[in-house]
């Protein structure tokens, strides 16, 4: 067995792990043991099989790992191929995990990759546990939240003081373009993903009024396609599927219509299927450049021979190269990390349920997408509305214009929130503006 | 009547497949990759990484030199070779894995190294549109640099050592049309209206609008209104910070009032104020343009000037004479709040009017190539139509020769000396990796290599870097931290170093190849350990 940590093809890795130099952390011991921990032991976790993840999985397998697992609900599509290299045109309609990871395993002798074909909130709190690193190649906000909120609801603290061997670093990328970032996050330790929300611009969104009345812009045109026309004439008998070719077709011959009726020019098919799925612009590049630093970085995590990017950095490679670190910092209020009691300030008791709603959904520290709320009304607790569930939706929508004092709850009464973003209930306490 | 209302277009496999690209460089940008040969000179594991981020996105062809025989420590590092290769040819092996990638993509090799080829066929490098090195030595660098600078063809050196990267570009000239900036400023010609717009303008009386109108009128309107009635009293437009105000504050008195007298919501009236700043100003050529209309190859242009050249002196020819100094005009005009009818009119006005713009600068360029004997299809309408709109981005940049770099009398010492006094600065791995060179020279090994010379490599890397730094005339290193570092590295290439390297290599290989995006000019460096990069002009 030992022959194998010794083999010619790891002296790369083996100079850089068994010499010690004058930039390595101090706590670092020079050794064959960190290969062998990296080989045998450490499990990482790749959270997304697209162009990030594809490129995570073959760097941390030529940086010595050889325990991943890999997460993805996602089928490949022929529009992966210009950068996801480990699928092939005869991949199409497969799992993306399963491909990648069995790519892997035949490309590189020993690797063990275990694939999940499914969403991450399929996965529970012991799956999560097992793992020594997370890193995360998602484009979405929401799912990037929820990781983050499970890794922090893994932290044990006793006396307040945190169990620092319950902390699992979380190695964070995003592309967009010729621009990326990447994020290191040791939970409970440094800035989590809630604590800098306000990093993630919120999507464009247009005026309701824009789009029904005025518009101007074809994208103007979709958007009125896609949120009015749609519903109302609802085509298909089902929602928008972005990857249905006919569904973007009837979208694009509307839109043109309605284009052409208001005299707007410059409507075109991509633009249609860029504005309908909110496509990203992505290329090879740079979620190569994006993907090997997060790799680096678990690297040196994992071996410990170089200190960590702390823990915030930016590319933006349109003029020349630029690359940008800085440290984000904690938020000592933050929703999820913190271990304050929450509270959600409101202007007056009297507002109603549906303005509460509107706030957390607005609010920049909390940017909920479709919160459900229950609360602890004298002892007792009572589910004011919740969406996601039809049958309770429809009990609870009365609730919606009530007022909060109608509904029983007055300033310090805890309401407890569940959504999307998070995998765990928040429990929020009501206060009352000062000024009003 | 309306115009019947197209089918969806059929969406080609190649549009599908490169969708996400080609929202970045758009159909002709791919055009361009398509039509490109590059060449790379080692397939280790940067210089497949780097093909890797070409191939995926379809450039036309490459060609690997590449002389070495596959090692165990080429698999231990290079995703793109497998167990099976060890002992066959490197370009060989390499070049079919790389071609899996893609089928629209042609590749070849050559299983020689450079230094052979510049020997017998000293032309081989003709042709290429870019050529990579990766871990080439510097004798044949420096005649293979001197080379591509000779032919103007782009080349790009690069090389990873243990946690530190190094890119280098050298090229001679190159020209870009589309800087795609991230924050556009808009061309509304407020200050110098075309006789169009002016008579748009003019037929506007926002006194006479109900307040429906009054709210949904463009900015650019009521900018343009107000700064008429500035002009009744001062000379010039607004210009310094208080002035600016006293403009905002003239269109916020503008604001209608309700039967209360106090002011409505008007949310375009907000837009305007907030448009002052960056929409009121004299438009004015940027001084990367004026470089660019004024160059010599712009003024002279002969029967070998590319279409770059030929398109920039009709833009100045038009600037001259009918453009009245201006450029011609760009046709966008940003979202603003306004209704439909408002909107689009203006719209029109504008899109007209960059019509007419293009259409004298389309004239200029065909007389032009009628003067320089040129066919009048070698520039087309859709060529002029892409500068006009860019026009106030087009650029040019001159770089340096790295074969004067590496003579000691003519590199620029004055960066290295300065920059080696910043006890931060990513200058001193330069340094280092110069002297890494000079050691390979003499002792043909990395600094390292061998476990068993770690130490006395130190003393020798050491030596090599302080008779560099004396022929510099600059002094000597402070500390030896460095040279441990790089002898602790051993020549040692870090995948997931090589790969970061390796796609800002492809990212600068597709701004050469497509003209888009600005490239580093022309020296950049970068430290995994503490993910700093830096940018050095030699
Ligand atoms: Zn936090």
């Amino acid at each position: 067995m030992d022959s194998e940590y010794s083999h010619r093809k790891l002296s790369h890795l083996r100079k850089v792990l068994e010499r010690s130099g004058p930039f390595c952390r101090p706590d670092f011991e020079p050794s064959s043991e960190s290969l062998k921990f990296l080989m045998q032991t450490c499990k990482i976790l790749v959270i997304g099989a697209g162009g990030l993840g594809c490129e995570c999985l073959k760097n941390l397998s030529l940086m010595g790992f050889r325990q991943m697992h890999i997460i993805d609900m996602d089928i490949i599509d022929l529009s992966n191929l210009n950068r996801q290299f480990l699928f092939r045109h005869k991949d199409i309609g497969a799992s993306k995990s399963e491909t990648a990871a069995k790519f892997i395993n035949d490309r590189i002798p020993g690797c063990n990759v275990i694939p999940h074909f499914c969403k991450i909130q399929d996965k529970n709190e012991d799956f999560y546990r097992q793992f020594h690193i997370i890193i995360c190649g998602l484009d979405s906000i929401i799912a990037r939240r929820w990781i983050n909120g499970m890794l922090v609801s893994l932290l044990i603290y006793e006396n307040g003081i945190l169990d620092q061997s319950t902390v699992i670093p979380l190695v964070d990328g995003g592309t967009e373009g010729f621009k990326g970032n990447i994020r290191v996050v040791l939970p409970g330790l440094t800035a989590c993903i809630e604590c800098t929300l306000d990093l993630y611009p919120p999507q464009i969104t247009y005026p309701l009024c824009t789009i029904a009345n005025t518009p101007r812009l074809p994208e103007h045109c979709i958007e009125y396609v896609k949120v009015i026309q749609w519903p109302k004439e609802n085509p298909f008998d089902c929602s928008i599927d972005g990857d249905d070719p006919q569904h973007i077709n009837w979208i694009y011959e509307k839109s043109m219509e309605r284009a052409v009726n208001f005299g707007i020019q410059g409507l075109t098919y991509r633009l249609v299927q860029g504005v309908v799925k909110n496509i990203i612009p992505a290329v090879a590049s740079t979620n190569a450049v994006i993907a090997s630093i997060c790799c680096t970085e678990v690297f040196k995590l994992a071996s410990s021979c170089s200190p960590s990017l702390n823990n915030y950095m930016i590319f933006t490679n349109t003029d020349g190269i630029y690359g940008y670190t800085y440290e984000a910092e904690k938020n000592i209020n933050c929703l999820t990390c913190s271990q304050t009691i929450k509270e959600i300030e409101i202007k007056s008791i009297y507002i109603k349920l549906k303005d509460l709603i509107q706030l957390l959904c607005s609010k920049n520290d909390l940017q909920m997408k479709n919160p459900g709320i229950t609360a602890n009304i004298s002892g007792k607790i009572k589910t004011l509305y919740i969406q996601s569930v039809p049958s309770i939706e429809e009990k609870t929508r009365q609730n919606l214009s009530k007022t909060l004092f109608d509904l029983g709850l007055r300033e310090n009464s805890e309401i407890i929130v569940a959504d999307v973003t998070t995998p765990n209930t928040i429990m929020l306490k009501i206060k009352l503006l000062k000024n009003s | 009547m309306a115009s019947p209302i197209p089918k969806s277009p059929e969406q080609s496999e190649k549009n599908r497949k490169y969708d996400r690209q080609l929202r970045l460089w758009n159909d002709h940008g791919q055009a361009l990759l398509e039509g490109a040969h590059i060449c790379l000179i080692n397939a280790n594991a940067l210089g497949t990484e780097i093909l890797k981020s070409l191939v995926l996105p379809g450039i036309g062809a490459f060609t690997i030199i590449d002389g070495n025989k596959v090692t165990e420590e080429d698999i231990g590092s290079n995703f793109f070779l497998d167990a099976d290769s060890v002992g066959k040819s490197r370009a060989h092996v390499s070049t079919q894995f790389l071609l899996e990638l893609n089928p629209d993509v042609r590749g070849d090799y050559i299983d020689e190294g450079p230094e052979q080829i510049l020997n017998n066929s000293p032309d081989f490098f003709n042709n290429f549109n870019v050529v990579i090195a990766c871990a080439i030595l510097e004798k044949s660098l420096i005649i293979l640099a001197k080379k591509l600078w000779e032919l103007d063809i782009p080349l790009i050196v690069c090389k990873t050592i243990g946690f530190v990267g190094y890119i280098r570009v050298q090229v001679k000239e190159h020209t870009i049309i589309e800087m795609h900036p991230d924050n556009e400023i808009p061309d509304l010609r407020l200050n110098k209206p075309f006789e169009l717009l002016k008579t748009y303008f003019d037929s506007i009386d926002l006194n006479n609008f109900d307040i429906r109108d009054h709210s949904h009128t463009p900015y650019v309107i009521i900018l343009y209104k107000y700064l008429q009635q500035w002009l009744i009293n001062y000379q010039d437009i607004p210009r310094t910070k208080i002035e600016k105000e006293q403009f905002k504050q003239m269109i916020i008195d503008g604001v209608r009032k309700d039967e209360n007298g106090i002011p409505v919501d008007e949310e375009n009236f907000k837009e305007a104020i907030k448009a002052v700043n960056i929409c009121i100003s004299h438009t004015s050529v940027s001084n990367s343009l004026k470089e660019v209309l004024n160059d010599n190859s712009c003024i002279n242009l002969n029967s070998k000037s590319s279409s770059f050249w030929i398109i920039a002196k009709a833009i100045k020819d038009f600037m001259e004479n009918e453009g009245d100094g201006l450029l011609p005009l760009k046709g966008a005009l940003p979202d603003m709040i306004a209704d439909t009818e408002k909107f689009i009119s203006l719209q029109q006005v504008y899109h007209k009017q960059a019509n007419t713009d293009i259409e004298a600068v389309w004239k200029r360029t065909l007389q032009l190539l009628r003067q320089l004997g040129k066919p009048s299809d070698s520039i087309s309408e859709k060529d002029v139509k892409l500068f006009c709109r860019h026009a106030s981005e087009l650029c040019i940049q001159r770089g340096s020769s790295l074969a004067n770099e590496y003579d000691a009398k003519l590199i620029n010492t004055n960066e290295i000396a300065q920059s080696l006094e910043n006890p931060e600065s990513l200058m001193v791995y330069y340094v280092v990796l110069r002297g890494v060179e000079k050691f390979q020279a003499e002792y043909n090994a990395y600094p390292g290599e061998f476990d068993d010379h770690v130490e006395p490599d130190i003393v020798k890397l050491k030596a090599c870097i302080s008779k560099l730094l004396g022929e510099w005339g600059c002094a000597p290193l402070a500390k030896d931290d460095y040279v441990h570092e790089f002898c602790r590295f051993g020549g040692a290439e870090l995948h997931s170093v090589s790969a970061m390297i390796g796609g800002l290599v492809a990212q600068e290989t597709v701004k050469f190849i497509t003209h888009q995006y600005k490239p580093i000019n022309n020296t950049f460096i970068y430290d995994a350990v503490t993910c700093s990069g830096s940018t050095f002009i030699f």
